[in-house]
Order: structure tokens, then sequence, then C-alpha cells
């Protein structure tokens, strides 16, 4: 063809056209409108979360035997002075603590499994299938069967003490590991889960010794349960987010920049491994915090995240907020259904959280056009 | 301003990849493609120079200090490298990922420059189509084009570019050669690519490196080293050199 036609008018043609259909599909301030939009979108999608979260928490304390309406529950949170002392009793000193401990929970979760997925590049990685959720649940087991203590002076906090303790001393066994062999994505996955399998047979064999009364405890630890919530706990938490967070945030790029690959992130400046052992600490010191508090909850740590992904993507910018107010809701919305189901009893909100959790997933998984995992 | 290597030798375990070699200072404003068979070095050489691998012995010097000195991350802002694959299906759109580049990892907030920069480059390198789709959804070359709009969005003195147009057709590897090579003449940088095709190396590099078995054989102007014979023997065929229509430098390998 080049000989029929000189080959700088041809190639003046290819210019015109590509510039014609480059003119169809918009130029620079259409692309920088596509992403303004999309932009704002996150931004509303991230303010109506929070929104939902408000009102979430509002009907979790409305919800109970006790009922409240709506009206009170705001009037008695705004001014508690002036509200009747039973009441006041049952919002401030009951409920309250139970729904923010819902919020904050699920918070730390969502995001331990959103940055957990992030750094191992593995969609099932959550404190749960690392085993951190089972160590905690293993230390929470030695201290009621076996009245042991790891941490010495714990009191009356010993459960939840030798729960930390035992989620912190598998990260610190995981992050050892990955010191001595390199930090490969699939060989931490595998050392969770031989550490999952190792706690959880050392748990049965607590329980194989263990009396009724103990017996019941472990499970309903297991179980995971918000019962047990307390300002103080509560504040606990807020303060373990209000550390982590900022770090995470201040990590966004290089994060988002690893889901192109450790090549792709090392040759934009990422120091891969550094980033993968820190934020692992940071990951580990949430998991084994809201683990400790609340007892084994599974799912929302992987769920939240995958809901943040799907519906805002993996700029870490906004993935990162919308993984905690995911699982925030996750947990809040759980919260209420497990006062719900039957009236005057508290299910245990582990249980709640996979059975709504499982089918919820595989719809989402099902509908789901596009892939973001091979 | 210009870039050398003197005695770099670099082993992962018992097997040496690079030996000994280095090469003479690379002017800035040109191009010089790296060329060699499979497994010579050059994936090595180029994350040497980036600092993502350290050489046992040797010393890489950039305008005339050693680039041994600067912290892994001051050097990568000086040294753009585009490795040579990327497979990501992460929920993250082209633009996304060119503005990381972009951002360098630095500043929460994004400017109405940066997503200006975004949506120009992503012009220039003709995939502003492509801005808002899902990077896993990308073919191999539109991979590749994305690539190398984030390599050259950002401002460096030296890049390197591992095979950016392995996956690409015709038309596209004359776009983006054209494209690395008017960016590297306008910006004055020092520019490397990684090429297994000779005649594309042979057209638009001023400067040839040629590597095999960990060193760097010959270094100079194509029609020299292209004639060296040399060549033929590090990729154990027989090469000749012509000229083509348009009289510029076309090589031909023969397997015999």
């Amino acid at each position: 063809m080049g000989r029929f036609i000189p080959a700088r008018i041809l190639h003046e043609l290819v210019e015109m056209m590509s510039f014609t259909s480059m003119q169809l599909l918009g130029g620079v301030d259409v692309l920088v409108g596509n992403y303004r939009k999309r932009s704002f979108r996150r931004l509303l999608l991230l303010l109506s979360a929070v929104a939902l979260l408000t009102v979430t928490v509002l009907v979790d304390v409305m919800t109970g035997p006790a009922s409240l309406s709506f009206p009170d529950v705001i009037s008695i949170i705004l001014d508690p002075a002036g509200a009747p002392a039973q009441h006041r009793v049952i919002v401030w000193d009951l409920r309250l603590p139970i729904a923010i401990m819902a919020v904050c929970v699920g918070a730390m979760l969502g995001v331990a499994g959103a940055e957990m997925q992030t750094i191992l590049n593995n969609p099932l990685a959550d404190p749960f299938t690392l085993g951190l959720s089972s160590a905690a649940s293993f230390g929470a087991a030695l201290a009621i069967v076996l009245q042991w203590s790891l941490i010495p002076g714990a009191g009356v906090f010993f459960v939840t003490g030798n729960a930390f303790a035992m989620a912190m001393v598998t990260s610190l066994a995981l992050y050892g590991f990955t010191k001595l062999r390199g930090v490969t994505p699939e060989a931490m996955i595998l050392v969770g889960i031989a550490m999952l399998f190792t706690f959880n047979a050392l748990l049965a064999l607590l329980q194989y010794g263990a009396s009724e009364l103990q017996l019941a405890q472990i499970i309903f630890w297991q179980l995971g349960s918000l019962a047990r919530a307390s300002w103080g706990k509560v504040v606990t938490c807020v303060i373990v987010l209000a550390i982590v967070l900022p770090y995470f945030m201040s990590r966004s790029w290089s994060l988002t920049a690893l889901r192109m690959g450790e090549e792709k992130a090392a040759s934009l400046g990422v120091n891969v491994s550094f980033l993968r052992l820190s934020v692992l600490a940071g990951v580990s010191l949430l998991a084994a915090v809201a683990v400790s508090f609340v007892g084994a909850v599974a799912f929302v740590g992987l769920v939240g995240p995958h809901i943040a992904r799907i519906i805002v993507g993996e700029d870490q910018r906004g993935f990162l907020p919308f993984s905690a107010l995911a699982g925030a809701l996750i947990m809040s919305g759980t919260s209420i259904v497990s006062k719900a189901i039957t009236p005057g009893v508290i299910y245990p909100i582990g249980m709640i959280t996979s059975l709504i959790g499982i089918p919820f997933f595989i719809s989402l998984i099902l509908s789901q056009r596009q892939r973001h995992w091979q | 301003m210009t870039l050398s290597a003197h005695g770099i030798t670099v082993s992962f375990g018992t097997s040496t990849v690079l030996s000994d070699t280095g090469f003479a200072a690379l002017q800035p404003g040109q191009l010089t493609a790296l060329i060699g068979p499979n497994a010579a070095g050059k994936s090595t050489l180029f994350r040497t120079i980036a600092g993502l691998v350290k050489p046992q012995e040797g010393t890489i010097m950039l305008d005339g200090s050693d680039l041994s000195e600067l912290s892994t991350q001051h050097r990568l802002q000086r040294i753009c490298f585009m490795p040579q694959f990327f497979t990501a299906n992460a929920a993250l759109s082209v633009f996304d990922v060119v503005l990381m580049a972009q951002k360098q990892l630095a500043g929460w907030r994004v400017s109405g420059d940066d997503m200006i920069a975004v949506a120009t480059a992503l012009k220039a390198a003709r995939i502003g189509h492509l801005a808002e789709a899902n990077i896993g959804e990308l073919s191999g070359g539109q991979a590749q084009m994305v690539s190398v709009c984030q390599a050259l969005i950002r401002r460096a003195e030296v890049y390197l570019f591992d095979e950016p147009t392995s996956a690409l057709d015709l038309r596209h590897q004359l776009d983006v050669m054209d494209r690395i090579k008017s960016a590297m003449q306008e910006r004055g940088a020092i520019g490397i690519v990684a090429l297994h095709d000779l005649n594309l190396a042979a057209r638009y590099a001023d400067h040839l490196l040629l590597i095999g078995s960990g060193q760097i054989l010959a270094q100079g102007a194509p029609d020299v080293v292209l004639s060296d014979p040399l060549i033929a023997a590090t990729y154990d065929v027989a090469i000749q050199t012509g000229k083509g229509p348009r009289k510029e430098l076309n090589v031909h390998a023969y397997a015999d």
C-alpha cells in the first residue's frame, strides 16, 4: 500500500484518524472530569456510609428488652442529665458501650483484613485465616481452664490479657519466620494456616480436659460476643485505631503501588519488605486488641475489604476508610440482629456474622463482573 | 551529566549474573539500546543501576558522584526504572496507577495540576480512552503502554526501560520508541532501553551496549557495534547489516 500512497500522506492520515478518535473520546479536561466525578462519587459514598453507620448505632441503642423510641435515644444521648435515671443507665452504661464497641471492633477488623490482603496479595488473608484469632482463643482458654496468666498482674483482665499475648506472639512468630526465609506472601499464608491448625488442636486439647462450666465459657469466647464491652475497652480500641490508622494512611500510595506487583512497587521506591513488616505489626496490634476484647469474630475482616474493593476500588485513599466503615457497618448491623432475633436473648455475634456474612459474600462474588484476583 | 559503571559484579548465591563489567559514560539526551540474548544479565544490570540489587563489587557513577551513597528512595527519584512485567488485577483504573507514579508515593492530596498532568500523559501515550479501564482488563500491549506512561510522567535524570515494546504491534512499537527518544532529547536525560529487536535498536538508538554472559562486550555507535563480529558470536547467529529503503540501518540474522 505504501507504494501507491506516499508514506508521508499515509502517516498523516493515520495521525488525523487517531486525532479525530481522540476528539470523540474527549480531551484532557474530559479525563480530568471523569476522575473528578469518580473521586466525588467516592467521597459521597464515604459520607453515606458514615450517615448509615450513625443510624445503625442509634438503632442498636434502641434495640433491647426495654424498648426506647428513636427520639428518646437521641435526647438521652444529647442530654443525659435530663433523662430518667433508669433510661440513662440503660443507654449510657449498657447499650452505648456495646454499640460503639461494635463499630470500633468492626473498623479494626476491616482495616486489619484490608491491609493483610494488600500486603500478602491474597484475597483470603484476614486475622482469622492467619491464625491470630485462634491464637487469641487459645490464650483465653489457657486462662479459663488452667488459670494461667501470660501477663503478670493482668488482674481481672487476665483472660483478655492472655488472648492479646497469644495473638501478639503469633504475629511475632510470623514476623520472625519472614525474617528467616524472606517475605514471600505464599510463605506467610502457609505459616498462618499452620498456626491456625496448631492453635485449634491445642484449644481442642484444653477443651477435652475442661469442666462443663469452663467449656461453656470457652465456647462463648470462641463464638465472639460484645456482651463484655465497657467504656474502658472502647477507649483502648480508639487509641489503637488512632495509632495505627494514621500510619496506614500515610502509606496509602505505597500500599496501592504494592497491588501492581512487588517489582513495580520497588521500582517506584517502595521498600517492600519494610512496608510488609511494619504493616503486619500494625495489623497484628489491631487484630489482637479486637479479638482479645470480643473473641473470635469471623468474616468481618474478610468481607469488609471485599465490599470496599467492589464499591470504591483499591486506591488506598478510598479503600482504607471504606474497609473500616464496611467492617463497622457489618458489626453494628450484626449487633442489632443478635438482639432482635429473640427478644431478651443476645446471641453471640460471631455466629451471626458468619451466618449473614457467608450468603452475602457468595452473592457478592457471583454478581461481581470484574475479577480482581487471579 | 553522564552515567558510567565500572567493575560491576553481581551474584545470587553461587550463580554470577554480572562479572566485573561496566560501560563508559553515557551522554545526556541520548538513547542507548541494551542488546543481548536471553539471560545475558540485561534486567540485572538495570536493577543494579536502579539500586534494587546491590552489587558485590563495582561502582556506578552519575554526574560524577557514586550512586551507592544515595538511599534507595532518593536514588529511584533520580533513576526511573520500568520493570519488564506487571501483572495486576487489582481494582485500580489506568488513571489511578499513572496518578500513583505522578505522586511518587508522597502526599495524600491530589491537586488539579496532578490530574491535568496525568490526563495529558495519557493523551500523549494515546491511551486516553483507557483512562477509566481496570488495569486487570488490559491486554499485554496496553499494560506495557501504561507502564511506559507511568515511567515518562516521572521527572528523572536516567530512564531505564526493560523491553518496553515486547508486547506491542508494529505501529505502537514505533510510537513508543519515538516517544521515549524524544522525551530523552527534550529532558536531556540518559535513556537506556533493553531491546530484543535489533532493527528497532538500529533505528532509534544513538548508542548500543552489547551484553552477553554477564559482561558488556561492545559499546558504541549502532553501525559499529552491529557490524562487529562479536554480535554474531554473542547471539550465535550469522548477522548481516545493510541499508533499508530509507537509508536506515537494517540487521538480518541467519541461523546457519
